[in-house]
């Protein structure tokens, strides 16, 4: 059953991609809407499917890499219809879309045992770590699909050649600014999520640090971030270089959270084991 | 009808003459009463264009009454009729009716796709109606019109694409700033095409705007044309830090904005992006500044670039807009031709009423004693039974409408009722005919 569930939101979001994919092209109307249906419509499959196996498993579903990527999946999607909602920028979804069905299959290809739930899974400190970490996550995948689309945009006026994107493609401004509002939510929250994870450790394994490869891979990530804001706060750095540092820093996200689980040892890896 | 002429068919100084004569003097719709031949008319004159729009019964006829008109309403001798005559166009039918939609469409404009023309055919026609001078196929006509503008405008890119110098820096403008109503311009000369841009910047929203110029009057005089602020020519470099567009054009030979003055102050302005528009020749901003980081330069050849381009978009999308154009044409001529069936509907109609009046009268005589009630119920029994007969053959006569034969049709219609004497509208009252027609629309709406 939960099964069918997740495969109802793999194939809402495939729609909504497709979807917003058409609308990348064409600036029809009804096609945005459906997209951003479909794109609904899989939240909610996919939340009903994350309910169903956390009360399945008896903690949130975020225990092995495949439930941890669907659910950064799901907090993605959730992120961009909010996102979508405040700020009303549809060619966003042409991006966002197809990051999750990627995210989405990549995660039915994961190994995925169930791990018997123990009380340390249901550590309030966890859930915050796991909440706060995912969504920041999601702000700064949002900030790389506008970094992208910043450096196509920047390039069509620089180099005064104007491809089929550029009537599509929104103001260089306004990117640059999803580009601030995400790190200045993001930052935070990312701090947060560490700050809960060290003490979140300090219970379990009675200390903060303990040379995990993801904890080193984090705290580069949270370097990388927290150096590009601070240049944008301080000195004004925005725009290319800011778009740059996005990518270059939502690459280094995927590296600590996925690249880290499947090749390297820790303890956050121990589950998959 | 159509009568008209416009960019391609008259010379600019026969425009300009036109132009002048129906801006200064009354409308030549006040005119209309003394139009025989014209039944309905409706008059555009913008400075690209004169249109003259009419029906009429005898297409020759009307047409010299036309022109006579244009005549005595142009009242100049420096034009000769024969000049005049052959830089007009004249459509007829369905040509008229495609001309009016393509016109409408901004398809006939100098600058295809151009927005101001619907507005100065909606406000010609408002003065149409004010004298009164349009009736039911002209109303029906420009509404139809308006709605095809509208469908062309919003199912094709026509108008989506800049083609003048001043609109290709607006749009980039807006997509590297996207709102522009908080950015600041500096106009530095006063080259003709600097100011058309500086006019195009404000009416998109830009408030802030200051102006620098080697001469202090001329700065004075553009300041107070934009409300602009003036700089002094030599502080130019002072202010490049808290203005995000700069439009260039002074005659000056060699570069005024170099590489290293901007790279310099890109710092203080905090990276924010500055876009330079240069449109002087020769340049007046190196080359190079184009590769500082958030500074964007167009010179007059990117932008004359940015409009071939566009340009070539337009086209495209132009004959997506004669398609529209095509199928609306013939959706209006369907319209046109019930149109001609219409009268003797219309007589069948009267008379039929005429036969129930008729027979009522005689009915309540004999029966005095009827109560209002029972009055009504016959009066409503007798309409009822009318309109149900005469259902049918009135559905009959409107399919026929379209087809070529439809003379044959009602030509038996009117042997079949006998209509052919008193009863049948001559042409004459074919107004007051269509003003019941305008009326049964109304009522069939409701």
């Amino acid at each position: 059953m939960i099964t069918v569930f997740f495969v109802f939101a793999t194939i809402c979001y495939c729609v909504g991609a497709v979807g917003y994919l058409i609308y990348l092209f064409r600036d029809w109307e009804p096609i945005h809407r459906a997209s951003l249906g479909a794109l609904l419509a899989g939240a909610v499959f996919h939340a009903i499917a994350i309910v169903m196996q956390s009360s399945a498993v008896g903690h949130l579903a975020v225990a092995n890499s495949r439930e941890a990527l669907a659910f950064f999946a799901w907090i993605l999607v959730v992120t961009y219809l909010v996102v979508q909602i405040r700020l009303n920028l549809r060619i966003l979804g042409s991006f966002v879309a197809p990051l999750a069905v990627v995210f989405m299959l990549t995660s039915s290809l994961l190994p995925g045992k169930i791990v018997a739930t123990t009380s340390i899974f249901q550590s309030i400190w966890m859930v915050l770590h796991v909440l706060t970490l995912f969504l920041a996550n999601a702000l700064f995948a949002l900030a790389f699909s506008a970094g992208v689309m910043y450096l196509l945009q920047e390039r069509h006026i620089k180099r005064k050649n104007f491809g089929f994107l550029y009537p599509r493609l929104p103001s260089l401004e306004r990117l640059d600014k999803i580009n601030y509002f995400c790190l200045i939510v993001g930052v935070p929250l990312m701090t947060i999520g560490l700050v809960a994870g060290f003490a979140y450790a300090d219970t379990v394994w009675r200390s903060p640090w303990n040379w995990d490869p993801k904890e080193i891979f984090a705290l580069i990530t949270w370097f990388i971030y927290v150096i590009l804001l601070h240049e944008r706060l301080a000195v004004g750095w925005r725009g290319r270089r800011a778009a740059w540092m996005a990518i270059i820093g939502f690459s280094a996200v995927l590296v600590t959270f996925l690249g880290v689980n499947l090749f390297l040892e820790g303890h956050h890896t121990v589950f998959d084991k | 009808m159509l009568l008209g002429m416009n960019h391609k068919t008259a010379a600019v100084e026969l425009r300009e003459q036109l132009a002048l004569v129906c801006s200064n003097q009354a409308s030549p719709l006040q005119l209309f009463p003394y139009l025989k031949q014209v039944e309905e008319l409706f008059f555009l004159s913008t400075c690209n264009r004169v249109e003259i729009l009419f029906t009429c019964l005898c297409y020759n006829e009307a047409v010299q009454e036309v022109k006579a008109l244009l005549r005595t309403h142009l009242g100049s001798p420096s034009i000769s009729a024969a000049q005049l005559d052959a830089s007009f166009y004249v459509h007829k039918n369905e040509q008229a009716v495609r001309h009016l939609f393509r016109v409408c469409s901004s398809l006939d404009s100098m600058v295809v796709g151009e927005p101001q023309i619907l507005g100065q055919i909606k406000s010609a026609y408002r003065d149409a109606i004010q004298y009164r001078t349009v009736g039911v196929i002209l109303n029906r006509l420009l509404h139809k019109a308006f709605s095809v503008a509208k469908r062309v405008r919003s199912s094709t890119m026509i108008g989506s694409h800049a083609v003048s110098i001043s609109y290709a820096a607006v749009e980039l403008a807006r997509k590297i700033f996207g709102e522009l109503s908080d950015k600041r311009v500096l106009v530095i000369g006063a080259g003709e095409m600097a100011e058309l841009a500086a006019e195009h910047f404000l009416a998109q929203g830009v408030r802030q705007m200051a102006v620098a110029n080697r001469t202090m009057e001329r700065a004075v005089e553009l300041g107070r044309r934009f409300r602009a602020e003036t700089v002094p020519f030599n502080g130019i470099m002072d202010v490049l830090k808290d203005v995000d567009i700069v439009l260039s054009s002074t005659g000056s030979p060699v570069p005024l904005l170099k590489y290293q003055d901007i790279k310099s102050r890109m710092r203080q302005r905090r990276n924010k992006p500055l876009f330079f528009i240069d449109i002087a020749v020769p340049r007046d901003i190196e080359q190079k500044v184009n590769e500082i980081d958030n500074v964007y330069l167009y010179d007059i050849d990117d932008l004359q670039g940015v409009i071939e381009l566009n340009r070539a978009e337009r086209q495209k999308e132009a004959e997506r807009a004669e398609h529209i154009i095509l199928e609306e044409t013939v959706k209006f001529q369907d319209w046109l031709r019930t149109l001609d069936v219409v009268p003797t509907i219309v007589a069948l109609r009267e008379k039929a009423e005429a036969i129930r009046q008729n027979e009522i009268r005689k009915t309540f005589a004999q029966l005095p004693d009827l109560a209002e009630k029972e009055r009504q119920a016959i009066e409503i029994l007798t309409e009822s039974i009318l309109s149900k007969l005469l259902h049918d053959p009135i559905l009959f006569l409107k399919k026929k409408a379209g087809r070529d034969s439809k003379q044959l049709f009602v030509d038996y219609t009117q042997q079949l009722f006998n209509l052919s004497n008193e009863n049948t509208p001559s042409s004459s009252a074919l107004t007051q005919i269509y003003a019941n027609v305008k009326k049964e629309n109304k009522f069939a709406k409701k």
